[in-house]
């Protein structure tokens, strides 16, 4: 049965009202779709981010499942160890899942993930992509997008996005996939099927931010769905090995369909700067990008 | 009955850790730590141990997986050594900080650079402020004996601690005596079945918890004087272990600290590790020739066992402190802070202290060593001019001038 918005609890599963999130922060809208679908028997593992303030400060707690805050490098090695330790004493029936930022994904994280998904361990890892360092005041990340300005990179960020996924996705591992909060059915989605695998699952969520990509709070939802709407953020997942583009993005292989670039960072503070000629270098990105998953689409590629 | 074998320090260990059957174990490789990991990986293959073994990719990982099963309610062991342990060191204060009653092995091993691969305590006394009880063992029995042990001390509810279980690289770690196993059903009833009667707030599903959250100034200091406290009551808890050990195995080992020959010596040389065999010896040797010289090994480094050695050691003539460390720019840990406990709120009526500074990256420390140590300081205290401090021995000075 597909999923919509009717199947999903009303109750407030995972985040409860009264967390210290920013207005439009794309946080809480992730967080309470993955209570809403993975339910009450869900660990959350969260390394060093924004949900380290979001929470709320102790003796206070704006989160209803078992939450651990751990130390930043080590979210996936935290959650290896919580899902082998219910594996050996035969607890079953949960979700042990990472719930961490681009930093602490991309850069900082990135060696104990990739352990964890060689293992192939019982867990799901959600990065939460803000695409760069928020909570200590906009730093650049290797998640940061070109030319974006960031408070370490204030004429812009001279190097390219990292790709996640498609590293963890070479590690042989039953599911990745991405998804953006302009999407939330299609992260449901996802989570659900991630939620049914045994073994390692990776779910790379696009998070704008308007207080670090400097748009408007009212904006959130709209950013993310530009971003997939002009090609930028493709949806896909890679089931076993094969890849798929989802949702939205099924319908992009056509590049007349895809909204022009300019619009989605016109949109945004941090591009201000950027010339026609960085316009430019992002069109023939995308394409090239395009060229590429129109190749992938349906084939086993790991 | 219990069984004889031949083991290795490092297997030794690995027995231990079988008796305790852990749930968890999580390691990477180090030499001298990786016959620990090793052996413990054949027990359960063959299905002797039942644990899940996590072979993460490096020790950041190790510590982080084993802190997570612990949460999650599990009985936990990892084991480490040097850089390894320094890789860990914010895991090393996660664990303590959480109060989880993880057991980890420390194969003491020289830090780089440049390379070494032998005994060094720098590695292990580093971690003094941690958080972790740690202690440090003489032979490969009491390796055995205190891996055991240190579940049953980290996991009373008095102390909930994780402690570190010491022992010196290739002296103990690769080299075989025989070690006597003790009945598996003997330490059954010695600890708590693992998993069952938790002392702290695992992971729980109907009583969801948010762990280790925000703490604004007007709290933070109460959780780190609850880990004080918590050391303050380990004292007891370690004696009370030793015995409870001792009435069921037939082994003690005296708690904080051991002696040997302290009664009536007026020189008393302390000492930490497998070097306290030698100096043993050395005091053996030593009272032959007329000399009252007694040994203290130091087993615990945390809590430190003050009131033990002021008991023992303020009557004496002269102390002398073996380390096998050094704290740049101070000196001897085990000097520094030996002397700190025997002066605290005194300023007169104290021995002389002397601290020796050896044996660093692995060079050998012998019985005449000792013997030579303790005939020099004798022979500069019947002449009136040893003062406190400390100096370097067996230093090749040749080869820095």
């Amino acid at each position: 049965m597909p999923l919509s918005i009717k199947n999903l609890p009303k109750e407030e599963i995972l985040l409860q009202p009264g967390h210290a999130a920013c207005p439009g922060c794309p946080i809480g809208i992730g967080l309470r779709i993955v209570g809403k679908v993975l339910g009450k028997r869900t660990v959350i593992v969260v390394p060093a981010c924004c949900t380290s303030i979001i929470q709320g400060p102790y003796p206070y707690s704006a989160i209803k499942v078992p939450l651990v805050n751990v130390i930043f490098a080590a979210s996936a090695a935290v959650a290896s160890g919580i899902a082998s330790a219910f594996e050996a004493m035969g607890v079953r029936d949960v979700n042990v899942v990472v719930w961490a930022g681009d930093g602490g994904t991309a850069d900082i994280g990135l060696q104990a993930l990739s352990g964890a998904a060689e293992r192939n361990d019982n867990i799901i890892y959600i990065c939460y992509d803000n695409e760069a360092y928020m909570n200590t005041g906009i730093q650049r990340s290797s998640s940061t997008p070109y030319k974006a300005w960031t408070t370490t990179t204030v004429t812009g960020k001279q190097e390219f996005k990292k790709n996640v996924p498609a590293i963890v996705a070479q590690h042989r591992i039953p599911y990745v996939a991405t998804a953006s909060i302009g999407y939330p059915l299609d992260f449901a989605e996802k989570l659900q099927k991630a939620s049914k695998i045994k073994g390692f699952k990776y779910i790379h969520l696009l998070a704008p931010c308007p207080v670090g990509w400097r748009f408007d709070p009212s904006l959130t939802i709209e950013v993310g769905k530009l971003a997939v709407l002009t090609g930028l953020w493709p949806l896909y997942e890679v089931e076993n090995g094969v890849f798929r583009l989802t949702s939205i993005s099924l319908g992009l292989l056509d590049k007349s369909r895809r909204v022009p670039v300019e619009k989605y960072l016109r949109l945004q503070g941090r591009f201000k700067h950027i010339t026609d000629e960085d316009i430019k270098v992002y069109e023939e990105y995308v394409d090239q990008l395009w060229e590429v998953l129109r190749k992938l689409h349906g084939k086993k590629i790991v | 009955m219990p069984q004889y074998k031949i083991l290795t320090g490092n297997y030794a260990v690995a027995y231990g850790v079988k008796l305790s059957k852990p749930q968890v174990i999580a390691a990477y490789p180090i030499t001298p730590q990786t016959t620990i990991v090793e052996k413990l990986s054949e027990f359960i293959e063959k299905g002797e141990l039942k644990a899940k073994m996590l072979r993460v990719e490096s020790e950041h990982s190790a510590i982080a997986a084993v802190i997570g099963a612990a949460l999650a309610g599990a009985r936990t062991f990892t084991a480490t050594s040097s850089q390894g342990l320094l890789y860990m060191h914010e895991g090393v204060w996660m664990a303590s900080g959480a109060r989880l009653p993880i057991v980890m092995a420390i194969v003491t091993r020289a830090i780089f650079p440049p390379w070494n691969i032998w005994t060094d305590h720098g590695d292990l006394l580093d971690q003094r402020d941690t958080g972790w009880i740690i202690c440090m063992v003489e032979d490969n029995q009491e390796a055995l004996d205190m891996i055991i042990q240190a579940y049953k001390i980290a996991e009373d509810e008095r102390v909930l601690l994780p402690v570190m279980v010491g022992l010196d690289s290739f002296i103990l770690s690769h080299t075989a005596t025989p070690v006597e196993v003790p009945d598996e059903d003997i330490i059954d009833s010695y600890l708590p079945a693992p998993g069952e009667n938790i002392h702290y707030p695992k992971i729980s599903f109907e009583n969801p918890l948010t762990y280790f959250n925000l703490v604004f100034p007007d709290n933070y200091m109460e959780f780190r004087y609850q880990i004080q406290e918590a050391m303050n009551r380990a004292k007891r808890v370690v004696m009370e272990a030793d015995m409870k050990y001792y009435k069921l195995v037939g082994r003690r080992y005296g708690g904080l600290i051991e002696t040997y020959r302290c009664t009536d010596a007026n020189i008393v040389v302390v000492s930490m590790g497998a070097l306290t065999g030698d100096v043993k010896e050395a005091v053996d040797r030593l009272r032959d020739e007329g000399y009252n010289v007694g040994a203290l090994k130091l087993r615990f480094i945390r809590p430190f066992p003050e009131e033990e050695l002021k008991k023992e050691l303020l009557h004496k003539k002269l102390v002398i402190v073996i380390d096998r460390a050094i704290s740049f720019g101070k000196g001897g840990i085990l000097y520094t802070e030996i002397s700190s406990a025997l002066y605290e709120g005194r300023f007169r009526e104290i021995p002389v202290i002397r601290g020796y500074v050896t044996g660093l990256g692995g060079r050998d420390i012998t019985v005449d060593d000792v013997i030579t140590m303790v005939e020099r300081l004798i022979t500069r205290l019947e002449s009136g001019t040893l003062t406190h401090g400390w100096e370097w021995f067996k230093l090749r000075k040749e080869v820095v001038e």
